[in-house]
């Protein structure tokens, strides 16, 4: 029992621990970023690995995501006799919640891993201290890139999911099951609104990239420097910001959408 | 050999360290002539990497001073500290090269990070580098094509591309064959002196390095128990030394990890625990 409260208080210690550790991390991060952005050209090229390549997978999941809601939408929508609203359906539901929740999911699972994985290698065979021995800061050189070209690429990725999902949504609404197309998309135009529904998702996946991004970097520079340490840093990565993203999804919410419109 | 000069490039006086509660060095001296070629050496784990450290001011001292061109690591800021690596090479164990990079990129580094020399200089720099160490047919390969000797000698040129005061070596022989071994070596004798650099070597191979080097330390449990120049060694009747170069298995560093007494560890109680 008491061996059971001990491990619980010092894993409670060590978390703290951690989180003051990602914190001052942070800040050294931001400080180190000037440098970082006068040479963009290297976070274009994290943009291009991280967010680009992403592409696919995110339009693909998109596309499949809008397909399920149209089909259970419909389903649902037309039991009141509304299966005209499907549009707006599945509109709201991605701009809202899904497309920035999932898109961050799947940006985690991607390049999130990626991230903390070349990172932990790279300290794991001593590329950043061979850097910081040449006098190159490596949190401006290899981190900054790296996270600025996360938090840049997450709200793009989002909307891309989102546009694909709304696509999928159609196929299945509209051009499969024959909701009206005018009606599909009217309604779609007048119940989504700029700033309340699409600004705010927009601001959800900033935050989630910002949040993914940070937990990708600090674990692959926090990493103990062997490949049970590295392997250990990844799946850190991938359950951090899964439980990140969901958990500020849900404060973000409550904050923004409360039942007004 | 270079000539002997006086003035000291790096000077330690009674460097303590611990890690934790582990304490690696417990009194270190030790200097370095400019134009010397040095080896420090030590059985693994005796505190010779951490002596480099904290020479690259990765680590600062917990007593006594580390001083590097006069100046005490501990007293000058992150950017003084940064401009000193500017002047100094660093060579690791496995070269760690930038696995993302072209061995043309990975010397060409230093030079873009910290001139502004055009790219056809930065070329004709790289290429020399890399003619000095034999591998300016191998520009255009990755890390990952290189065998482990060649991969070295790549960190060596990008060691040296900046033209480096003080050079370090950090195991520059560990897991080479023997061909591989020899031109290392060669190497980092004649860059040193082409370069009228100062060198560290940190090793534990002894016939290597009593070929090239002008002085050796000797570290055990973090202290220098011997020194003295190549010749000296050969002779020292000291036993640490003796055991050392005859590479023998037991002496005053002992074979086995320290122990319980065979009757108690075999027959007594704590066999059952």
């Amino acid at each position: 029992m008491t061996e059971l409260l001990r491990n619980i208080g010092s894993m409670a210690i060590n978390g703290v621990w951690r989180l003051g550790l990602a914190a001052r991390f942070f800040a050294l991060l931001l400080r180190y970023s000037g440098q970082a952005f006068l040479r963009f050209h290297l976070t274009i090229r994290e943009i291009y690995y991280g967010g680009f390549l992403s592409l696919l997978i995110i339009a693909v999941s998109g596309l499949f995501v809008g397909m399920v809601l149209g089909l259970q939408g419909y389903e649902t929508l037309q039991r009141f006799g509304s299966g005209d609203a499907l549009g707006v359906l599945v509109a709201l539901s991605l701009v809202r919640e899904l497309g920035p929740v999932v898109a961050g999911l799947l940006f985690a699972s991607r390049a999130g891993s990626a991230i903390t994985a070349e990172i932990g290698l790279m300290k794991a065979t001593e590329q950043l201290k061979a850097m910081d021995m040449m006098a190159v800061n490596p949190i401006a050189r290899v981190v900054a890139p790296r996270f600025w070209a996360g938090v840049l690429s997450m709200p793009l990725l989002a909307a891309i999911f989102s546009a694909m999902g709304v696509l999928g949504g159609w196929l299945i609404g509209v051009v499969m099951i024959g909701v009206d197309e005018g009606a599909f998309w009217s309604q779609m135009q007048s119940a989504v609104d700029f700033r309340y529904d699409i600004m705010n998702g927009v601001i959800k996946s900033v935050v989630f990239g910002v949040a993914v991004s940070l937990i990708a970097v600090f674990e692959g520079y926090d990493c103990s420097p062997t490949a049970e340490g590295v392997s250990r840093a990844i799946t850190r990565t991938v359950v951090g910001s899964a439980l990140a993203i969901l958990a500020l999804d849900f404060v973000l919410t409550s904050f923004m959408f409360r039942g007004q419109s | 050999m270079a000539p002997e000069n006086p003035d000291p490039l790096v000077r330690l006086e009674g460097v303590r360290f611990a890690y934790g509660e582990n304490e690696i060095l417990k009194g270190v001296d030790l200097t370095v002539r400019r134009g010397q070629v040095i080896a420090i050496m030590g059985g693994s784990g005796c505190g010779k990497t951490t002596l480099l450290r904290l020479i690259g001011g990765q680590i600062m001292v917990d007593a006594g001073r580390v001083e590097l061109a006069g100046r005490n690591l501990a007293e000058i800021s992150r950017a003084e500290l940064y401009d000193m690596r500017r002047r100094m090479g660093m060579l690791f164990q496995f070269g760690a090269l930038f696995t993302d990079m072209s061995v043309f990129d990975n010397v060409a580094f230093p030079l873009r990070e910290h001139t502004d020399l055009s790219p056809e200089l930065v070329r004709d720099l790289v290429l020399m580098k890399l003619n000095a160490v034999g591998l300016r047919g191998a520009e255009r390969l990755m890390p990952a094509e290189l065998s482990g000797g060649m991969a070295r000698r790549v960190a060596l040129a990008r060691a040296v591309a900046l033209d480096p005061m003080l050079i370090m070596y950090d195991e520059p022989f560990a897991g080479l064959d023997p061909i591989s071994l020899g031109v290392i070596g060669q190497l980092i004798r004649r860059l040193n002196d082409a370069l009228g650099a100062t060198s560290i070597m940190v090793t534990h191979d002894v016939h290597e390095s009593l070929e090239i080097v002008d002085y050796i330390y000797f570290v055990s449990e973090g202290r220098i128990v011997a020194q003295g120049t190549p010749d000296q060694i050969r002779e020292s009747q000291d036993p640490f030394v003796h055991q050392f170069v005859c590479a023998e298995a037991d002496g005053p560093v002992p074979f086995h990890y320290p122990a319980g007494s065979l009757d108690e560890h075999f027959f007594g109680k704590e066999l059952r625990t």
